[in-house]
């Protein structure tokens, strides 16, 4: 095949646009449109007692104000609980506005439409709002104490309780083993506050012709988004379309759906027969979107002379904030995920999920995983400290081997199927990193350290996605998928699938996604699953096409389909060249016509072309055009892995940790295209230096976050990432027709591990809490000095 | 609301704009304007993302009032290239190297990037890393903006 740009350094098609200015993110739309404005919550905790709008009924250009007295009885209600699960007993989630209480800073509680932004916010300075206000619920242990209740009708604060359990093959518990272990350690480990912080917040605008109803919302799911706001606003479904239009980033925040925006905005578009857009800023985004990553951590673990685990039983509080639309994903995520690329003997773990008056917690890139692998991996340098051996070593011991796969961890992963991985091979995983890094010749100089940490992540989590592709009678190939883009390169890797498949030059080759317009049923652009999900989908549906493609090819050449092929977007008879059809005429024959409206259609109309006159002109079982749809859904997740290596120089005075090196080593089956890959690693590791040195969300006793701004809230720049060195093993999958696992988290989850692993080397001193700054690392050193 | 005539000269063109002391340049050059291409990504002059070129030196324009800036030349990120689709080297160079995915903070950086290079046609490594680091990226680790940057310079000397 010539076509063959699987696996290529294919250039982005998205580039041209977003370099010149000619991106359209949801902000550069709708020029025309009334802008909105929400006043929301000052306090953490409060009762609306009164709300006074008349200050700002002189503003210029206000238009409309909005309370929850004014919403319509379906949007009066709470929002949707979107993942449901057993073990969510106390489920809560806000209304659309502030109904009586306000349970975090940010809560929306007024809604404002004036002729642009600055004059809402005019409107919302004007606007009075009388609260009473309550004690906050702050920090997860208070929480957890339950003295001050979040919900009045959630005793303990307590939103989920979950224990899962795998015994020994022995079949004794975690416990027992612990407990008849030859050494056993006990510690906690915690990890802070952080966000997936797009450069991009939210953003929505909507249209309303009287009848039917279009949405562009900065979103990773523009389908789901579509079903909710039909639900909510009880529009029929096809009268309802939305549009992700390009988006500047996601990492997680923007799965989470519906945010009362993406109602409200809608509603007023429709009650004002005026096009309304909202436009988050970045205020907003800090206290009124979504933050993930605050857990409480103790682990007990037992393991014998080689340091090899016989017990691990882990116990974890997970601080979700005010409210759980997302459910209990995240800490399922940590639960399941913790275990890496271990073969634990007997594993325990128990969560509490923990509602305090913070900004809610829904997944950020790792989803928990940064959490769980923190754990694992710290409990891995402790037994290699403890036992004085190698922490590579001790790993390795622990490792899975290739020839266990498929390999049962014998629990539910967070698609509630069983948490079996795929395929993998760890030990040369270990041992690429190892020499990459330099493991065995480290030269251990005072105030400098290595460090190591290994993660296994499931990717590629259904329930399906889909691909339609059609190719029309100019020969060009038109792919579609329902899923959305915020930055990935879908356009190009997708299109590279396409290509490939079809036998035709990427040129010919668009792709469109989150567009609900070209592609109904999808599910979104989140734990990793993009490439293997739709990229599979579009794989499926080509061969569909080229299937078609082929029969029709082999009518009009006299030739069996099987002795065709297609290259350069023309079907020959293998050997042959001579003996072709393009695929734009396959493309034209494959729609009979009675009306000719150009050359190629010409040649498809009733009287010019050669069909049999017994037969109908589009066969039983067939459909007119060269077009094909298919759908991925897999029995359950692929599981990728990877590992990383540090070393690290912690100044002697200041405190500063400086990473000197950083090299990663990942395994997502297939590569599609090396340089995305490449990109995603790069992207995730520098978010994951962020996590682990300078991000956190500070929250003072009030409730109150005293950094939500990008002057406070320390973001690394090209300052603070260290050169990333990588290399790739690929080990495909056996699930997938393509081989291929997911990439888009990775990079971010090990990173608070290995420099924890890294620091602690260089100091001497145990690093269990990240992220660490240089205060932080002073004050251990000051605490184990004296 | 009193609203004051001005005229920037937005890539070579004098446009004229009628906007209250108030209106931010950023807003004044997306909304007034129609030029989408300068982005906003924190409105307190932190991310760079709104970075444009005035009178050829970088400045945020979500810190800068448009009437303040009456009678002065301003490029964006839509000035940049030449006629028609092409691209300037630092675009090119952006684009041969994947220096950037959700492209929301690309502007900025070509922006920032245009006038370092025209001041230090060969930067070294470590003032590549000082010469974009007041501009935030999230998706890419800056890397591969490191890379285009030195590749850009490469492109410019040939």
């Amino acid at each position: 095949m010539t076509t063959q740009l699987f696996g290529e350094r294919v250039r982005r098609r998205e580039d041209p646009r977003l370099l010149t200015g000619q991106g359209r993110y949801l902000d550069d739309l709708g020029r025309d449109a009334l802008a909105v404005a929400f006043v929301r919550s000052p306090h953490a905790h409060a009762r609306i007692r009164d709300i006074d709008v008349s200050g700002a009924l002189d503003v210029e250009g206000l238009v409309a104000v909005y309370t929850y007295e004014d919403l319509p009885e379906r949007l009066a209600e709470p929002l949707p609980l979107l993942i449901p699960h057993p073990a969510l007993t106390h489920g809560r989630t806000a209304h659309p506005l502030a109904k009586d209480v306000v349970r975090h800073v940010g809560e929306p509680v007024v809604m404002v439409v004036a002729e642009d932004r600055y004059l809402a916010e005019d409107a919302c300075g004007l606007i009075e709002v009388d609260y009473e206000v309550l004690k906050p619920v702050v920090g997860i242990e208070e929480a957890a104490q339950g003295a001050q209740l979040v919900h009045e009708d959630v005793p303990g604060n307590v939103g989920a309780h979950m224990v899962q359990e795998v015994p020994a093959a022995d079949g004794r518990s975690a416990r027992e083993a612990i407990e008849t272990a030859p050494h056993t350690l006990a510690f906690r480990l915690d990890i802070e506050r952080s966000a997936s912080m797009p450069l991009e917040g939210r953003g929505v605008y909507a249209r309303w012709d009287g009848s039917d109803l279009r949405v562009y919302s900065s979103t990773q799911t523009s389908t789901s988004v579509r079903m909710a706001i039909a639900a909510k606003l009880e529009l029929p479904l096809p009268h309802v379309e939305v549009i992700a239009p390009d988006v500047g980033g996601g990492f997680g925040v923007k799965i989470m759906h519906p945010w009362p925006e993406e109602i409200l905005v809608p509603w007023a578009a429709m009650l004002l027969g005026r096009p309304v857009k909202w436009t988050e800023d970045r205020r907003e985004h800090f206290v009124s979107s979504a933050h993930e990553r605050g857990q409480v951590h103790y682990v007990r673990v037992g393991f014998d002379d080689e340091g090899r685990v016989q017990g691990l039983e882990v116990t974890i509080l997970h601080d979700h904030g005010a409210y759980t639309p997302y459910g209990i994903i995240v800490p399922i995520i940590t639960s399941t995920q913790l275990l890496g690329p271990y073969r634990i003997g007997a594993y325990r773990v128990e969560f509490s999920s923990i509602y305090t008056n913070t900004v809610q917690v829904t997944p950020y890139r790792g989803a928990g995983r940064p959490q769980g692998v923190f754990c694992m991996e710290r409990t891995m340098d402790k037994i290699a400290q403890y036992l004085g051996l190698d922490r590579a070593a001790v790993r390795e011991r622990n490792f899975i081997q290739p020839d266990e796969f498929p390999y049962d961890q014998g629990m539910i992963f967070q698609d509630g199927r069983p948490l079996i991985y795929d395929s993998g091979n760890y030990p040369e995983m270990l041992r690429m990193v190892k020499e990459l890094i330099g493991w065995d010749s480290f030269d251990k100089r005072p105030h400098t350290g290595i460090g190591l940490a290994c993660y296994v992540e499931g990717t590629g989590v259904g329930p399906y996605e889909g691909g339609h592709v059609q190719v029309t009678s100019d020969g060009r190939v038109h792919v579609s998928t329902g899923l959305t883009s915020q930055g990935q390169g879908h356009e190009t890797v997708f299109a590279q699938i396409a290509a490939t498949e079809l036998g035709v030059p990427i040129e010919k080759v668009s792709v469109v996604t989150g567009d609900t317009r070209r592609f109904g049923y999808a599910v979104g652009t989140f734990a990793s699953r993009a490439a293997v999900m739709s990229g599979n989908a579009i794989a499926l549906a080509c061969r569909k096409v080229r299937e078609k493609a082929l029969r029709i090819a082999a009518d009009a050449l006299e030739a069996d389909p099987g002795d065709l092929e297609i290259t350069e977007g023309v079907v020959h008879v293998k050997g042959a060249p001579g003996a072709s059809i393009p695929l734009a005429t396959v493309a034209v024959l494959a729609n009979p016509l009675r009306y000719a409206f150009d050359e190629e259609a010409r040649r498809a109309t009733q009287f010019a072309s050669a069909a049999a006159p017994d037969r109908p002109p589009v066969a039983e079982g067939e459909e007119p055009g060269l077009e094909g749809r298919d759908y991925y859904s897999p029995v359950r997740s692929t599981f990728a892995a990877g590992m990383h290596a540090a070393i690290v120089e912690t100044d002697p005075d200041t405190a500063e940790v400086r990473i000197l090196r950083y090299a990663v080593v990942h395994d997502c089956g297939r590569l599609i295209n090396p340089m995305i890959v490449e990109g995603q690693i790069h992207g995730g590791v520098a978010q994951g230096v962020g996590g682990a040195l300078y991000e956190r969300m500070v929250y003072d006793s009030h409730g109150q976050l005293l950094n939500a701004s990008f002057m406070d809230f320390l973001m690394p720049y090209a300052t603070e990432v260290p050169r990333i060195e990588t290399a790739h093993l690929e080990t495909p999958s056996p699930l997938n027709p393509l081989g291929i696992k997911g990439a888009g988290e990775a990079g971010v989850i090990p990173v608070s591990a290995v420099l924890a692993s890294a620091i602690e080397d260089a100091e001497g001193l145990p690093i269990d809490r990240m992220p660490i700054s240089p205060a932080e690392l002073y004050h251990l050193r000051q605490s184990r000095d004296g | 609301m009193r609203r004051h005539d001005i005229t920037l000269v937005v890539n070579g063109v004098a446009r004229q704009a009628s906007v209250p002391a108030r209106r931010l340049l950023s807003d004044c050059l997306r909304h007034d304007l129609g030029l989408t291409g300068t982005h906003v990504g924190c409105e307190h002059g932190v991310c760079g993302c709104c970075t444009v070129l005035l009178d050829g030196q970088p400045v945020r324009s979500c810190l800068t009032f448009a009437v303040s800036v009456d009678g002065h030349e301003i490029t964006t990120v839509e000035g940049l290239g030449g006629d028609g689709d092409s691209l300037s080297p630092v675009q090119q160079a952006f684009a041969e190297c994947h220096a950037l995915q959700c492209g929301f903070c690309t502007p900025g950086f070509l922006c920032t990037v245009t006038a370092l290079l025209r001041d230090n046609p060969a930067p070294t490594d470590e003032e590549v890393v000082e010469g974009i680091s007041g501009n935030l990226c999230r998706c890419t680790g800056y890397q591969n903006i490191v890379k285009a940057v030195h590749r850009a310079a490469e492109l410019m000397a040939e």
